[in-house]
């Protein structure tokens, strides 16, 4: 016995499921005018803005003696707190994804905190704890005349505060995701830890934890507001490029702090891209 | 009676991981966090008082909270349209646009603060046709609106497209078997099942919206009372060496990140959920 099915309608039903024209015109219109207004054109601003007056004086401003250290001075703080927080995300996500214990979500959710956290209020923690009048440990350490506000130690504390979840947050679910099967085959084939670690964890987690040391150094590069606070807004000799930016414009020189931001949005599009090469490479992974 | 046995990893490494994170925790966030809270906790019921009742804090609590909704619900619907857009109908583009969301995330606050506020000044590429028209955005509260929800872009996007991708054609297809039509499937079908995840993406925006600071301060005026936000009353507080206020109104900023962090892991957990369904 056959049960015939009379579906009336049968293009309602793919026009049911498929929209119409109209409806997919608008909507892409309406995506790329939003997009448009607030992150293409102000991208192209940047760069705009920062070349408006030619070359040669956007050379004079990358090249200042201001310019110049407030990069090197972004490369050491990102230079320390990426490995540091890279080194944790790695250490972190193997105790958690390869591991039971109770407490676990306590943990994953004490990493997250920092993205909840105002930069300011990350910075306000720190002073609290090193200032010398007001801090926990402030007379302690200016009696032994140790700086860490409004110097390097200060500014990378809080550049790490700020970026060690990024690491850890991206390797946490790709492992937990990869599982325990391959360590411990290889363990049970007589690999020590170490061994199962860099030779079959490493190479499953490779484009993950690069995804996530773009995100922690695209972050540590750019940090401000929690650095603003450790420094006290105050322009000096640990001025990061975010703060010489800032300087700049403070001083008026808009076309300077432009063509500085050059240099930071021109990090942020290689971020952009190589973020998107890598999550294409991990889907992949995935895949198999 | 038998007892019951937790077997024992065979992976080593257990023990010095786990020492590890949790004295690099301790270090790096818990202990700062607790001087915040202690010394928030050593302040008279006088200084809580004075500080609630300020207007200069009030105003700024307000203009922060009403900035960052507006920005987090402008961006709920913008970003609702664009998500749907990228995934359900891809274009000439539309890669590359779809690359570009996560800009606000790739940028320096600093950058698209001064970026934004020169582009709704006079001179800039926006200003030129609003200011004429009445609409000041650069050195007004206005600029806080347009700073929030650029920087709350990219979180309803990306928290929003992975759940359509994952929606079920099967269920979407039941439904106009029955005689929906193609609305009604929308509105009681699609809507309640990206729900979690528009609400994940809401409050995400939310709570960056509440604590940013690089992006806004220079688009607004910074007027107190007027055009100033929280995280910048306790900024201007601390250079005036106003510790006492600077920490309570810093301690309530991060209850208030906390619960959100609450909502957002409870938001988060009821969308695996609905995944698994």
């Amino acid at each position: 016995m056959t049960v015939e099915l009379h579906i009336r309608n049968p293009s309602a039903l793919h026009g049911a499921t498929h929209g119409r024209a109209a409806v997919k015109g608008v909507a892409i219109a309406i995506t790329v005018a939003f997009v448009g207004v607030f992150l293409l054109v102000p991208l192209v601003a940047i760069f705009y803005e920062g070349l408006k007056r030619g070359w040669a004086a956007y050379a004079n401003a990358i090249t200042s003696a201001d310019s110049v250290h407030s990069i090197k001075m972004t490369l050491l703080a990102a230079g320390i707190a990426v490995p540091l927080n890279t080194v944790f995300g790695v250490v972190a996500a193997w105790a958690i994804a390869k591991f039971e214990f109770r407490g676990k979500a306590l943990l994953v959710t004490i990493i997250d905190l920092p993205f909840a956290i105002s930069p300011v209020i990350s910075g306000l923690i720190f002073v609290l704890l090193f200032s010398p009048t007001h801090g926990y440990l402030g007379p302690w350490l200016a009696r032994h005349d140790i700086k860490i506000l409004f110097a390097l130690p200060g500014i990378v504390l809080v550049t790490c505060f700020v970026t060690f979840p990024f690491v850890a947050r991206e390797l946490i679910p790709l492992m937990q995701e990869q599982g325990t099967l391959e360590e411990e085959a290889a363990i049970s084939l007589g690999a020590t830890g170490w061994q199962a670690f860099w030779r079959v964890t490493a190479p499953n987690i490779k484009w993950g934890l690069l995804y996530g040391i773009i995100l922690c150094n695209a972050r540590a590069m750019g940090e401000f507001g929690a650095i603003s606070v450790v420094t006290a807004n105050q322009p000096g000799e640990t001025d990061t490029i975010p703060r010489q930016i800032d300087n700049l414009y403070q001083g008026m020189d808009i076309p300077g702090a432009m063509a500085l931001s050059t240099v930071l949005a021109a990090l942020g599009l290689v971020t952009l891209v190589l973020k998107s090469v890598l999550e294409w490479k991990i889907k992949r992974v995935r895949g198999q | 009676m038998a007892r019951r046995v937790r077997p024992r990893s065979v992976l080593p490494g257990f023990g010095l991981t786990m020492g590890y994170t949790v004295l690099y925790v301790s270090l790096l966030v818990l202990i700062p966090l607790a001087g915040l809270f202690f010394k928030s906790a050593a302040l008279s019921w006088a200084d809580i008082q004075a500080l609630l009742t300020d207007r200069f804090v009030l105003a700024s609590l307000r203009l922060t909270f009403w900035a960052a909704t507006v920005g987090a619900l402008v961006n709920a619907v913008f970003g609702f349209i664009v998500a749907w857009t990228l995934v359900k109908y891809p274009f000439p583009g539309s890669r590359f646009i779809d690359g570009l969301i996560d800009l606000p995330f790739a940028l320096p606050t600093a950058v698209s603060g001064i970026t934004l506020a020169v582009l709704f000044s006079e001179g800039g590429w926006y200003g030129r046709f609003l200011i004429p028209l009445g609409i000041e955005v650069s050195g007004a509260p206005l600029g806080v609106y347009v700073a929030l929800t650029f920087i709350g872009l990219p979180f309803v996007v990306r928290t929003l497209q992975p759940a359509i991708a994952d929606l079920d054609a099967e269920v979407e297809e039941a439904a106009a078997s029955l005689g929906a039509s193609r609305l009604q499937t929308f509105l009681r079908v699609i809507v309640p099942s990206l729900l979690p995840a528009l609400l994940t993406g809401f409050t995400l925006a939310l709570a960056r919206g509440i604590g940013e600071y690089g992006s806004v301060i220079y688009i607004s005026n910074n007027v107190p009372g007027e055009g100033q936000i929280t995280a910048q009353l306790i900024m201007k507080q601390l250079e005036q060496n106003s510790y006492s206020k600077a920490t309570a109104l810093g301690a309530l900023m991060l209850v208030a990140s906390f619960l959100l962090l609450g909502v957002i892991n409870g938001l988060q957990w009821w969308m695996g959920r609905r995944g698994k369904a």
